[in-house]
């Protein structure tokens, strides 16, 4: 009989706990769910990026360390190359000086989430926008600062004129990237079945390929240019390599920022924006000053954020982005406008102006105005 | 006057009656329990959604896209749940051969720790502290691309023609079955069982007789008589599958990727240097006077160590074997450094191109689970045959 009423009470306390928990959920289902709808976009409940960076400082920004003229560090620490002179001018453009920034070196693997936990800032890593980083990582990119293609890199004995007569071969090439898929793609469509051996990191990719594991290397052609302009000596050097013509796939290299901060976005948007623009205006680093005190045409003043005394009537532009007006002339005086980072960084490797010259010079930089 | 009552029928009151706290406190951490649980949870849907992905499975039916250079059939339009089962596929193929192997090497280095062979036993002692102390990841990155690259070029590496082995990969023959396989393989259970009866009777004859029933060589060699007479007559149904050369890869035969290669002698290493040292210390727990037992029986070294203090040690040995072969299992899991497509690396891969960390976590750590689980029973099954009686739970 007392074993009954211990059984009983048994069953009694499960039903309780159970009655208790679906209560519980009633009751609480409706606050997260209140706190989910409200979309961070609107700034009513989230503090903007912009404030965050305003407030600390400085600049968090994700990089690569081993990409030579875009990001490298060449062993003593320092970290510099094209992306990373943008992650320059986006500092200076909130916190008004250039060296405010805390470059943050991250893999292919975990740069996203690294972004999404708020480890830096901004991300600009040779990254290529795509519709499901967009959509499923939750990223949003803003203009794009190189224009890319995937191509392949073969051994310059190796007598391989294009992808298609790689039919047979193993090609090397990182994890975690756009990569894999254009290259499982391309082969497909040229009819070559290339074996792909992925490795997580470029140093190990690069043994593979010296040992001869790998007859190709396949990434973005303006990784490979700098990866080739500093091939070891002891192996040949630049000329013991070639890059294929083959465009692979379109790679459209741009600085990404976490979805949903609108006004986060604008600030980085418009920075690159506006060093485009100003290449195309003839704004550089050297008249600058002079520009700022006394511009040419209204669109240089509105870049830079001053006054336009034309014939008639005075023009003044107010952006509203959350910053000074007159960040472009920091942003220009500091870094330079477009064509001179490139000029510093990519054109060394050999790489020209091709399809990242402006579109009144044959490419397709087209920088929005400032109004 | 309730109180009375209960005191007069034996029982304390509810408050200190220690039954039916047990079951209140139950009651209360149990809720505890649920309540936290359940708080993480909301928790968790709540993180992810705010960084824009959700908890849900479906993307596991859409296309991989990305190509597995090694293991089952698989092309890049398979769907992300086929790739992950060629991944976890690929991971039970290392992990099964490195068990045996590092088991088998692991049993020689515990042995030789032990020999009377002075040279024998500094070298078993040299490899053991070598591979004890160095971190699997840099026994692997050595082993792949210091030993496995230092292998001949594909065009050069080839043994009298039949073999090969190159830094790419290793081919080798291996028999193929024909027309006719099944009807063999048939044949072959035949001649088993008739092996078998042969055993038994000249076990009987020896039995009856005293006389030596050498019924190994018998029964193996009427196996061996049987299979071959029923090859010949069936018509040779078995054919070499001879790898060949086709420019930069090889065709027919097995071929092993150099990555398998050089993850699976890297594990192997590894393991089998702390499966040796459990060995030597199971050897050494059995008591001496066994060993001196068998001696004064007349048994040669070799015997004494196989049929009396091996069989003893084994038992010692068996729990301590199961956790590194489990260690094997998820060491498998550093195949990316080596390029060897295997759960964890295509994992990763799935993690990058969908952004679902944690759905992907989730199937890693069910899929390890399942795994381990299973080397465990199995092993807890070969523990308790071999338990000594009494000890058995």
């Amino acid at each position: 009989m007392r074993r009954s009423f211990f059984a009983k009470l048994t069953a009694l306390a499960a039903v309780s706990v159970l009655v208790l928990s679906a209560c519980g959920r009633g009751e609480d289902e409706p606050e997260p769910q209140a706190e989910e709808t409200t979309d961070p976009g609107q700034g009513e409940e989230q503090v903007s990026l912009l404030q965050t960076v305003l407030d600390r400082g400085t600049l968090n920004c994700g990089v690569n360390n081993t990409v030579p003229g875009f990001g490298f560090d060449p062993g003593t620490g320092e970290i510099d190359g094209f992306d990373t002179e943008f992650c320059r001018a986006i500092a200076t453009a909130v916190l008004g000086d250039p060296t405010a920034i805390e470059l943050v070196p991250i893999d292919a693997e975990e740069r996203f989430n690294a972004l999404r936990a708020g480890e830096y800032d901004v991300l600009v890593r040779n990254t290529t926008w795509t519709s499901s980083r967009d959509g499923t990582e939750g990223v949003a990119f803003a203009h794009v600062n190189f224009y890319d293609g995937q191509a392949m890199m073969v051994r310059a004995d190796s007598g391989y004129e294009k992808v298609a007569d790689m039919d047979g071969t193993a090609a090397c090439v990182t994890t975690g990237t756009t990569t894999e898929l254009n290259l499982a793609d391309y082969a497909a469509q040229v009819e070559a079945d290339i074996e792909a051996v992925t490795f997580a990191e470029n140093p190990q990719l690069q043994e593979a390929f010296i040992a001869g594991r790998c007859d190709g290397w396949t990434s973005d052609r303006s990784q490979l240019a700098g990866i080739r302009s500093a091939w070891p000596g002891s192996d040949g050097g630049p000329e013991a390599l070639v890059i294929l013509d083959d465009v692979m796939s379109k790679e459209p290299l741009a600085p990404a920022v976490v979805d949903g901060d609108s006004d986060w976005y604008d600030v980085v948007n418009w920075t690159v924006n506006g060093l485009i623009l100003a290449e195309e205006l003839g704004v550089d680093s050297g008249n600058v000053a002079q520009q700022a005190s006394n511009p040419d045409s209204p669109q240089i003043a509105a870049m830079l954020g001053v006054p336009f005394e034309a014939a008639t009537e005075t023009l003044e532009v107010d952006h509203g982005l959350g910053i000074d007006n007159t960040f472009m002339q920091d942003v220009i005086a500091a870094v330079g406008n477009y064509g001179e980072i490139f000029d510093r960084h990519v054109a060394p490797l050999g790489v020209e102006r091709g399809v990242n010259a402006l579109w009144t010079d044959g490419g397709i930089q087209y920088a929005y105005p400032f109004r | 006057m309730s109180q009375a009552a209960a005191v007069a029928a034996g029982r304390p009151p509810f408050w200190r009656d220690v039954r039916i706290l047990r079951v209140l406190w139950q009651i209360v951490f149990s809720v505890a329990v649920i309540v936290i649980g359940r708080e993480i949870y909301l928790n968790l849907a709540f993180g992810v959604k705010q960084q824009g992905v959700d908890l849900s499975w479906s993307f596991l039916n859409s296309q991989a896209g990305f190509s597995i250079k090694e293991g089952l059939d698989y092309s890049r339009a398979d769907s992300i749940a086929r790739a992950l089962i060629v991944a976890g596929f690929n991971t039970i193929r290392i992990a099964a051969v490195g068990i045996v192997l590092a088991s088998l090497l692991g049993l020689v280095i515990g042995v030789a720790r032990l020999s009377r062979n002075w040279l024998v036993r500094k070298i078993a002692q040299a490899y053991v502290d070598l591979f004890r102390n160095t971190p699997v990841v840099i026994i692997l990155l050595f082993l792949y691309f210091g030993v496995v690259y230092s292998l001949p070029r594909v065009e050069e590496g080839s043994i009298f023609d039949v073999a090969f082995v190159s830094l790419r990969g290793t081919a080798f023959p291996w028999p193929r079955t024909d027309a006719g396989a099944g009807v063999w393989g048939s044949c072959l259970l035949a001649a088993l069982v008739i092996a078998w009866l042969v055993r038994r009777w000249r076990t009987r004859i020896n039995e009856a007789t005293g006389k030596p029933h050498y019924r190994f060589l018998w029964s193996f060699g009427v196996f061996l008589a049987l299979a071959l007479a029923s090859y010949f007559v069936i018509g040779s149904p078995m054919k070499m599958d001879v790898p060949q050369r086709a420019g930069l890869r090889f065709t027919g035969g097995v071929q092993l990727s150099a990555e398998y290669f050089g993850l699976l002698v890297g594990l192997t290493l590894y393991t089998s240097a702390f499966i040796g040292e459990i060995i030597r210390g199971s050897i050494l727990a059995v008591q001496k006077g066994q060993k001196e037992a068998g001696e004064a029986l007349g048994l040669t070294p070799f015997q004494q160590l196989r049929f009396v203090v091996l069989p003893q040690a084994m038992r010692i040995a068996i729990p301590p074997i199961n956790s590194q072969y489990q260690n094997l299992l998820k060491n498998s899991s550093l195949g990316l450094f080596v390029a060897y497509p295997e759960l964890v690396g295509v994992g990763r891969t799935v993690i990058n191109q969908e952004g679902r960390f944690t759905q992907v976590l989730v199937i890693w750590m069910l899929s390890y689970l399942a795994m381990t689980l299973s080397i465990s029973t199995v092993m807890n099954g070969v523990n308790r045959l071999v338990a000594y009686r009494g000890a058995r739970r």
